[in-house]
């Protein structure tokens, strides 16, 4: 199964220079606070996130080495992490990053009808960018919110308590550049017990 | 039922504010300094008497393991919180992260002291992003109202804090893996010994402990440990959040009595299995890397660290996947297969090669695709994956295999035979 954060190929093109923003050369400097002055090593993976973030959701070879020049490491041990962590992507993708959750606890409240879904109304495959670069959809593992299963998660947020009915809706709200609801589908608070509202 | 002036968590849910002035009012950071005043001999000593156990899986009692941390190492100290929560069904440390934040920011600065560190750690995993923003707000109040940083509560004591973000990983949550992966690098676990107490973070004596287990240390202190003893029974004592997930009609995370029974915490909190009680097939009591229960043993068994080891499965993270007769039970661990597949962090050859493998052999279980012979060859794989690798994710692999060839074996032979005799 094909996900921009699990292939091991650092994308050919050859994209322009990366250097980081103005506001985000500040935040570095806010994050190697957290870390002893000899250890910014540890600084990587909020760095390859900030540069994932700058770089439109996906990491180029360029952005990686500047955040080996950043933490003063070699562009190989960079790579490896970026490799290792699937929330690195390796190469682009559309402007809606759509994970769906295909773990057994989603699985039992019927994520499979919800890759479907995804499939059809973001018209691509799993794994796959749709031609207007808007959506990109792949199946992922556990999320953490196994209580408001089926869920998934979009870019930065979740989205929980999805049904085949719901789920479509968010998708062509989505597409049609509608306002869309974070969190829980059904108005539901957290995960307390749904009748107990 | 637990009693609602028991309860831990009285912001479970959200209902109320998560941010500082709803902590105040909840009684969190109340008396810290006198917490913090008690000693670090006697907050670890209180934690013993309550014998409080992690809350992470592996259920290790909580006082020793800080009383393993040296005493005067003449290095750094740190407390490392694991909130790489990713378990498959377990979605409880979620909810104290963004709903109670401050509950465990108190906790780190008394466990934090009790194991003489002056810094803290917060890994969170990298998906939980709004969490992760709650909890960075949280910590930022805190700061602004000295409650952590220099002379932290006035105690004298100077204490950090600092969230890092991980990018999805399910063995960061494995605690060396964790080190790693903080330290800047892929996170693939250490061989132990040297254990973290000794040579953790940086090198420096650490202490990685479970979001849950440093949120209720506080409210210990102040109502004593032999409160807390006195809820539950021995050995499997006080409170735990239970995620209730899958063919329920209410799925939720709800706090209770360890102890309660499997069916009364299903009836009574999460509304029930979906078609009735006599429509359960199986539950997987702790979490995905446990083996699952048939209905039988759901209908008595207790949920606690021994009761479940008694029945050959486990209470790890306290996680209950409730699947009915609806279910595809081969399926349902072939998808947890798929999960350890994906998750294998590749330094060990039995958990690389061996999961890939068993996610394989299931996939064809599914549809019988395989030989008699097939089973007993698959769980000669499990194992020789169980207990042959670094960490314990190959244990964890290997394990829902088993139970559902300890319980179901007949319905796979059923569609092995059924496929053979549709080839023929």
């Amino acid at each position: 199964m094909h996900h921009p954060g699990t292939n091991n190929k650092v994308y050919k093109k050859i994209n322009d220079n990366f250097e980081w923003s103005k506001d985000n050369f500040e935040k570095i400097s806010n994050i190697l606070k957290k870390y002893p002055s000899n250890k910014i090593q540890s600084a990587v993976i909020p760095l390859l996130d900030l540069a994932q973030r700058q770089n439109k959701g996906w990491l180029s070879k360029n952005s990686m080495e500047k955040v080996a020049e950043t933490l003063s490491m070699s562009y190989i041990r960079v790579l490896e992490v970026a490799t290792f962590y699937s929330m690195f992507n390796l190469e682009p993708i559309g402007k809606n990053f759509v994970q769906i959750c295909r773990t057994t606890p989603c699985w039992l409240r019927g994520s499979d009808k919800l890759s479907k879904i995804a499939q059809e109304v973001c018209n691509t495959q799993i794994g796959e960018t749709s031609d207007d670069k808007k959506f990109t959809v792949v199946e992922v593992e556990c999320l953490g919110a196994c209580c408001n299963a089926p869920m998934i998660q979009i870019n930065d947020e979740y989205y929980e308590d999805l049904d085949e009915e719901n789920f479509r809706k968010l998708l062509n709200d989505l597409k049609n550049n509608r306002p869309i609801k974070i969190g829980s589908q059904i108005g539901r608070k957290s995960s307390q017990p749904e009748r107990e509202f | 039922m637990l009693k609602q002036e028991d309860k831990i968590f009285k912001n479970l849910y959200g209902f109320d504010d998560w941010k500082l002035k709803g902590a105040l009012k909840r009684g969190i950071w109340s008396n810290t300094k006198d917490l913090i005043k008690l000693g670090s001999d006697k907050i670890v000593d209180e934690i013993k008497k309550s014998q409080l156990r992690g809350r992470g899986g592996a259920g290790f009692p909580a006082g020793l393991k800080w009383s393993f941390m040296p005493k005067d190492s003449g290095k750094q100290h740190y407390l490392v919180v694991n909130a790489d929560e990713s378990e498959p069904g377990t979605c409880k440390d979620r909810e104290i992260l963004r709903n109670d934040p401050h509950l465990l920011l108190e906790g780190c600065l008394v466990a934090g002291f009790a194991m003489h560190a002056h810094t803290c750690y917060i890994y969170i995993r990298g998906e939980y992003y709004s969490e992760s923003s709650n909890l960075q707000k949280a910590i930022d109040e805190a700061y602004e109202n000295k409650l952590i940083g220099k002379n932290a509560c006035g105690s004298g004591w100077d204490f950090d804090i600092f969230l890092h973000r991980g990018a999805g990983a399910y063995i960061c949550g494995e605690e060396t893996a964790l080190l790693e992966s903080l330290e800047g690098k892929k996170g693939q676990p250490r061989l132990k010994p040297p254990f973290p107490a000794g040579a953790g973070l940086y090198g420096c004596p650490t202490t990685v402990t479970n979001v849950e287990t440093i949120a209720v240390s506080p409210t210990i202190l102040r109502r004593g440990g032999d409160w807390f003893a006195g809820l539950g029974s021995a050995n499997n004592t006080g409170t735990k959040i239970f995620s209730i997930s899958g063919h329920v009609n209410n799925p939720c995370n709800v706090e209770e009595e360890m102890g309660i029974s499997l069916k009364e915490l299903i009836e009574k909190h999460a509304g029930g299995v979906i078609g009735g009680w006599d429509n359960l097939l199986a539950i997987i009591p702790g979490g995905a890397s446990v083996p699952l229960l048939p209905k039988s043993i759901c209908d008595t068994v207790k949920m606690d660290f021994d009761s479940l080891k008694e029945v050959k499965s486990g209470l790890g993270t306290a996680a209950v996947i409730v699947m009915n007769k609806s279910t595809d039970i081969v399926e349902a661990i072939a998808r947890l297969s798929h999960f350890y597949k994906h998750e294998s962090c590749g330094q060990c050859t039995p958990c690389r090669e061996g999961t890939g493998w068993m996610y394989r052999m299931m996939e064809k279980m599914i549809h019988g695709d395989a030989l008699n012979q097939d089973i007993d060859k698959l769980l000669d794989v499990t194992k020789q994956i169980e207990g042959h690798t670094i960490c314990a994710l190959g244990d964890a692999a290997a394990w829902p295999i088993q139970g559902l060839f300890r319980h179901f074996r007949p319905e796979i032979e059923k569609r092995i035979e059924e496929r053979n005799r549709r080839v023929a």
